[in-house]
């Protein structure tokens, strides 16, 4: 197993995105289908990728990058999805990169008109990392639609950054460029407010994670990680092995997480 | 995946939770869920919209089941016929400024005494294929590819998806295929590389194998010219006009049935399975950025695929110019090709030229026709082709009817996919076979399809003629 393999491991994903050069930063665009993410990606790089009203148009991760205030920002468009649940390879391809690609900043968009859904998205990215901006995007639909959202309460219940946009018109791109900036560098640090789970599923997760926590490192929010262990997700297991070294369902650790679960 | 329900970790974790095994994973996403709606509730404040109601009585109507497919045959209509009528001003235009061009390279080439050969290659090899294909080409594409983004930026695809869904199903398909195929018209190779939209690979081999039949913009421009030619009599009366645009659709729909037949017979025989279930969600109806569609798509797409071919018909020309005159005993090179190839071109209701020409346009299909009139006019005298009236006329002297163009529409739409569709086929599923299966299934079914037009038409004539 050894150290530099895992290190390589972990580096590998990052590295392919951002080639190791100081002061730039990795920045993944997350959201879900059709949520104009696209649209954010074109206005934030000043790249022309295709946009289409169709669900699921961005098949090939799109890779851009713009500068603001001084530092420049690598820009990756995942996939659309629903989840980080990893049922489709869509899923997996986000959740995979959100949390060993380790990007400085994952900003989501999220639908202005439909919240309530694309929220299940932002809840679960929140779990895994904390530096995360959401992009309130299309309000110009929403305000068409007479949707009023009260964006500071939003901000405040997540307990990440809340940036209204409407990206087809250039609205609100320059302070989610702000945003960004000041997550990305650490002058904004936000807590996500935790998803408290009921009694049985806290006390498990919360064995587990101390039986975790030294495999992991710190390299991956280990209470997450009890949580998808908890769901049966077999392949963040195989995520874990690829990317960080580390087999979890080798005979030791495997007796370790047992004593746990026992 | 290794091991996923018998993983000794997840089996004591599912253990711990006492219950049935999904039992964890419920009521993790079920807080979840709850804790979606508390905030949503918290912070939307909803007024009474009457937009959303308009989209939803627009989708009652688009999506019925009495109103959804005659809408979608109209829109196909409407599209083409505005491609038909709109790109023949155009194209004679910018062919008689080419070939204008053209006398002025030739008398610079005699004033320079270039010898013959180097005026044959450049001029009336690479020129003249380049002038053909973008007199030809650059018309219906600038038109048509605006239109379909214009449908696309209002959301109308996944409405075709939502409306096709059935038969993809009954066809053992995947539903998104409908997407991949509407982008194979603008290039099959695109939309191969979409098909990774869908995840079961069953379904993605079907979509793949398949998706050569929604003829792709360089292949639409050879339907439109040889139906304005051939059914709709050059377009000069509204008569001749419909006639050429139902042809047009008429081909593409048939395309449409031979994708599902295809697929649907792929998936008894080669690919069994039962189709995946999928969500699809329908967008909400955006009003198109009309200026940006107009200018992305004629800056990304026309013009790149338009450069794609030039590059491609630049040295096809000069090919075809040296196969054409270049002489083993009485006959030039592609004579003998063509030769060879007359029997089997004879007896499907074409000739050994056409056959060649579809052979020798492998690397990308704009180049068909520019080959195929170098090919004929390397007999003939004529060397100014600019206009559909001249074009229709060599075609005729060369024994054309009405069957032999639609036999040449029917096989533009079934036969081997391009040569960058063919190498996107096999970079795609990492094995020979797939692009051989996506070559041979096509051809078969074209050469059947123009041998039956034959037949179809032979007998006609003969009942008519006795």
């Amino acid at each position: 197993m050894g150290l530099t393999n895992q290190a390589t491991g972990f580096r590998t994903l990052r590295e392919n995105f951002l080639p190791a050069r100081t002061g730039s930063y990795l920045v993944a665009l997350a959201g879900n289908p059709n949520a104009g993410k696209s649209t954010v990606f074109n206005a934030l790089t000043g790249l022309r990728q295709h946009t289409g009203n169709w669900p699921g148009k961005t098949v090939l991760q799109a890779r851009g990058r713009f500068t603001h205030q001084g530092h420049t920002f690598n820009l990756v468009d995942l996939p659309g999805t629903y989840s980080l649940l990893a049922n489709s390879a869509e899923e997996q391809v986000a959740r995979d990169f959100i949390c060993f690609g380790r990007p400085d900043v994952t900003v989501v968009v999220v639908d202005a008109t439909c919240l309530e859904r694309n929220l299940n998205l932002v809840l679960q990215v929140i779990e895994t990392t904390t530096a995360v901006v959401v992009c309130l995007n299309l309000m110009d639909e929403a305000r068409r639609k007479n949707i009023v959202i009260d964006v500071p309460l939003l901000a405040g219940e997540l307990g990440v950054p809340v940036v209204p946009a409407a990206a087809r018109k250039g609205e609100g791109l320059g302070r989610l460029k702000d945003v960004i900036a000041a997550v990305a560098t650490g002058a904004m640090r936000p807590v996500p407010t935790p998803i408290i789970y009921d009694d049985d599923i806290e006390a498990a997760a919360a064995r587990l994670v101390g039986q975790l926590q030294p495999h992991l490192k710190g390299r991956l929010n280990a209470r997450w990680v009890a949580l998808r262990l908890l769901e049966g997700d077999a392949t963040l297991l195989q995520g874990i092995q690829q990317f960080l070294g580390v087999d979890l369902s080798e005979p030791g650790i495997k007796l370790q997480v047992k004593e746990v679960l026992a | 995946m290794t091991g996923q329900k018998t993983d000794p970790v997840l089996v004591e974790a599912r253990r711990l939770a006492g219950d049935p095994e999904d039992s964890y994973r419920d009521r993790i996403v079920a807080a979840l869920y709850a804790r979606a709606q508390t905030i949503a509730y918290r912070t939307v404040k909803v007024a009474p919209a009457p937009c959303q109601d308009f989209d939803w009585r627009l989708d009652a109507i688009l999506t019925s089941r009495l109103w959804g497919y005659p809408i979608m045959l109209a829109l196909l209509a409407v599209v083409f016929w505005l491609t038909l009528k709109g790109a023949n001003y155009p194209s004679a235009l910018l062919a008689s400024l080419l070939f204008a061009f053209q006398d002025i390279l030739t008398s610079l080439f005699h004033q320079l005494g270039a010898p013959a050969w180097l005026h044959g290659i450049v001029v009336l090899g690479m020129y003249r294929t380049l002038a053909w294909v973008v007199a030809v080409m650059l018309p219906p594409m600038a038109i048509f590819f605006p239109l379909f983004t214009l449908l696309e930026d209002l959301g109308y695809l996944p409405r075709i998806a939502f409306n096709l869904d059935n038969f993809f199903k009954k066809a053992g398909a995947h539903g998104k295929q409908a997407l991949t195929m509407c982008m194979g018209f603008g290039c099959n190779a695109a939309g191969v590389v979409g098909c990774r939209i869908i995840d079961s690979p069953r379904e993605r081999l079907l979509a793949i194998l398949t998706n050569n039949f929604s003829p792709c913009n360089g292949r639409l421009p050879t339907l439109i010219t040889l139906a304005a030619i051939f059914m709709g009599g050059l377009l000069t009366t509204a008569a001749g006009a419909v006639a050429a645009t139902l042809t047009v659709a008429g081909i593409i729909l048939l395309g449409i049935v031979l994708m599902f037949f295809t697929s649907w017979l792929l998936s008894r025989t080669l690919l069994k399975g039962v189709p995946s279930s999928f969500t699809l969600e329908l967008p909400p109806y955006r009003p198109p950025q009309v200026l940006r569609v107009i200018t992305r798509s004629v800056l990304d797409r026309t013009l790149y695929v338009l450069a794609r071919a030039v590059l491609v018909a630049a040295p096809a020309g000069a090919f075809t110019w040296v196969l054409a005159n270049v002489h083993l005993g009485a006959f030039s090179i592609i004579d003998h090709m063509a030769g060879w190839l007359q029997p089997l071109g004879k007896a499907v209701g074409l000739d050994g030229y056409i056959l060649l020409a579809f052979i020798l346009g492998l690397p990308a299909n704009e180049i068909v026709i520019p080959i195929l009139l170098m090919s004929y006019l390397s007999i003939g005298m004529l060397t100014e082709v600019d206009s559909l009236a001249t074009l229709g006329e060599i075609l005729v002297r060369h024994g054309w009817t009405w069957v032999t163009a639609l036999n040449v529409m029917l096989f533009s739409l079934m036969h081997w996919p391009c040569g960058t569709t063919l190498l996107t086929i096999y970079k795609e599923t990492k094995s020979l076979k797939w692009p051989l299966l996506a070559a041979v299934i096509p051809t078969a079914l074209g050469l059947a399809a123009c041998f039956l037009v034959k037949l179809l038409a032979g007998l006609l004539g003969a009942a008519l003629g006795g």
